[in-house]
């Protein structure tokens, strides 16, 4: 009985295998090159989104600041690998330099706000995430660190061994455009990334992590090690950030303060709840949701001409309003997200009756 | 000295406006633990009509007095945010009352997407100035400047924080409100629509808001479609900063971090041996709120919560 199902699994394995081996080209093809690129900021935006579920899906810390964890991969990356300071270290150091330095991070914001809780950690986190926005806005005088508003340009493409992202490569006649390469990289590093999330999930942190989550105070009654294991899940989230910002800094190659402001923090608290805490399918598909959606959405243009002959109002301006407004739909009809975990659903089921007894036994208590 | 006045009185205007912001994001968060994020966004859309109607009065050529002319853009906007106040919470809150917590919070973001587009979609992107109708007076006070505008700010927000408190504490209503916030079942049980008192504390927020908008609006000159964002961050943590869900933190809160603001930006330059310059102001105050809050996680005044409301 076993060997059948095992095979099953196998054959799902390959096909799944195959089918994101020819996802940018089926994407290239289907929707065009332009569309390649928003499979590359999707992946990236996975990353982003699995790396803040551990801080905020597993271990439960509202984390309004994660951008700068992304700002700091990015900048380190510009940094050194750009004509700005004429350091161009390889991909190899850059990499796990960004990913240290942001764990780093990770920790400074971690450590003086561990007594911080709920709305009180997340107005401290979103402080941070804004002070380290404003340095790198600033810190152009009197020392010209990063460059201020204009941002770092020509940063270096990444390079692995011989193969240099930037150019355009032909394999068994299969032309590869840089988007195409970065895509498989990206999805490489997502994939890495989810499955070490995976492994987490179930081991001996994740449960801790959950522990915490749902009830400190018990979590540390039965021995489990609060403080370090909450510096820990903002240092894992931050590593994640630092990498997928490293990684952005070399795709896109021109950096600047204005993509690491607040509303990006945001946006990826909303792929997380929008797509199902602590879930990592729900994680994923949230991301992807608001990563395509606002795309898509550019589309409405085309839409108004094709139904009314003409533009009414401007896409640009449109696309925003229907994204606010899908995040309020989304949420009202499905409020623990469209694919809530297990826990989560059973929760809910039992929530009502729970409250009522909490409210009970709170009454009773302050009599 | 003088620059020290200067600094107090800029940042005490200023600080009066964060506090009337912040009272609003308190009050909704004593009694539903919820931050309502689009409250920022409410101030903006009171900037935004009040403009709209004196900038219509203005271009008709009304021959009234400019203060006249200003009081009418403030009495529209009450309103106007006041109808917003309480439609968003019956449509973004009040059906996620027993969701996971992170869900009103989406919505609540959601929300804020959507009146900052459909502000600007209405008004635009560039930003609106105020026409130059209201009195530009100036006085000498203790060697500092302080304009009308200024003073007028601050009786306002004085008379309406002290009418809010008078409300809070002495009316029927303020009782319904602080057994609300207590415990919402017990509340009802009671005979307190719980409900109506939610709905209330909305639209009370939402005119509150509404003024400061206008008040901000005419400190500045100038009113945009993105200016809720940072004023309602700023309000928000000056409210966190008092003690969320205790009235007279917001107003603290509110006050010390505009005073914070104007003080840091007027001297980190000398602080720091010209290294940083005005421009870190907003580090300023995140810095000091990071502070106060490791120091004090609960905020300024966050342990006496018995008369939150």
């Amino acid at each position: 009985m076993i060997e059948p199902t095992r095979k099953n699994a196998w054959r799902s394995f390959l096909l799944l295998a195959a089918l994101l081996v020819a996802l940018p080209f089926l994407v290239d093809a289907g929707l065009g090159r332009a569309w390649v690129r928003v499979l590359d900021f999707t992946l990236l935006y996975i990353l982003l989104a699995l790396g803040l579920n551990i801080v905020v899906g597993y271990a439960g810390l509202l984390d309004l600041g994660y951008i700068a964890f992304y700002a700091v991969g990015a900048y380190l990356y510009a940094l050194l690998a750009s004509p700005h300071f004429g350091l161009h270290l390889p991909f190899w150091m850059l990499l796990p330099i960004g990913a240290a330095t942001a764990a780093a991070f990770g920790v400074m914001l971690g450590t003086p706000t561990l007594r911080l809780r709920g709305d009180y950690l997340a107005i401290v986190t979103l402080g941070f995430g804004e002070i380290i926005r404003i340095f790198l806005n600033n810190l152009n005088a009197p020392i010209n660190i990063t460059n201020g508003p204009q941002g770092v340009n020509m940063i270096d493409p990444i390079q692995i061994g011989g193969l240099l992202f930037d150019k355009t490569h032909t394999l068994f006649g299969v032309t590869f455009s840089a988007a195409h390469q970065y895509s498989y990289l990206f999805l490489l590093l997502t994939l890495t990334v989810i499955f070490v999330c995976l492994r987490l999930q179930d081991s001996r942190i994740g449960r801790a992590w959950v522990a915490i989550r749902e009830d400190e105070v018990a979590a540390e009654a039965m021995g489990i090690n609060t403080r370090n294991l909450k510096l820990l899940a903002f240092a894992m989230g931050a590593t994640f950030g630092g990498v997928a910002g490293g990684l952005f800094a070399g795709f896109q190659g021109f950096i600047s303060p204005e993509s690491f402001n607040l509303m990006e923090s945001i946006l990826i608290v909303c792929m997380i709840v929008l797509g199902g805490m602590g879930n990592i399918p729900g994680v994923i598909l949230g991301a992807v949701l608001l990563t395509v959606l606002p795309e898509a959405l550019r589309y409405l243009g085309d839409a108004q001409r094709a139904l009314l002959g003409h533009v009414v109002v401007d896409p640009a301006d449109l696309r925003m309003l229907l994204f606010g407004i899908a995040l309020i739909v989304v949420m009202l009809y499905r409020p623990a997200g469209l694919l809530p975990s297990r826990r989560r659903q059973r929760e809910l089921v039992a929530e009502a009756g729970v409250a009522e007894q909490e409210q009970a036994s709170v009454y009773d208590a302050q009599r | 000295m003088d620059i020290l006045t200067q600094q107090l009185i800029n940042g005490l205007v200023l600080g009066s406006v964060y506090a009337l912001v912040a009272l609003g994001y308190t009050m909704v968060y004593g009694i539903l633990e919820l931050i309502n994020f689009a409250h920022g966004e409410i101030t903006m859309m009171g900037a935004m009509v009040a403009l709209a109607v004196i900038g219509a009065l203005v271009g008709a050529g009304v021959d009234l007095p400019g203060v006249v002319i200003a009081l009418f853009g403030l009495l529209a906007a009450i309103p106007v945010c006041m109808a917003l106040g309480f439609a968003i919470e019956r449509v973004a809150y009040r059906p996620l009352r027993h969701a996971p917590r992170l869900a009103p919070l989406i919505t609540a973001i959601g929300m804020s997407i959507v009146l900052q587009n459909v502000a600007m979609l209405i008004w635009g992107r560039q930003y609106i100035s105020f026409p130059p109708i209201l009195p530009q007076g100036r006085h000498q006070l203790l060697g500092a400047t302080i304009t009308d505008v200024q003073i007028a700010i601050l009786c306002t927000s004085v008379i309406l924080m002290a009418a809010l408190v008078t409300l809070v504490k002495r009316t029927r209503l303020g009782r319904a409100m602080r057994a609300t916030a207590q415990a919402p079942q017990i509340a009802g049980l009671m005979g307190v629509n719980v409900n109506t008192i939610i709905s209330l504390t909305f639209v009370l927020g939402s005119a509150l808001a509404a003024v400061a908008g206008f008040m901000v609006s005419a400190y500045y000159g100038l009113a945009h479609y993105y200016m809720g964002f940072m004023l309602g961050l700023k309000a928000f943590s000056a409210a966190v900063l008092g003690g969320i869900g205790n009235l007279a933190g917001a107003m603290l809160g509110g006050l010390l971090l505009g005073v914070i603001e104007s003080l840091g930006a007027g001297y980190i330059g000398d602080l720091t041996g010209g290294f940083l310059g005005s421009h870190y102001q907003d580090v300023f105050a995140f810095f000091v709120l990071i502070l106060v809050l490791v120091l004090r996680p609960s905020g300024l005044l966050g342990e006496r919560v018995v008369e939150r409301a």
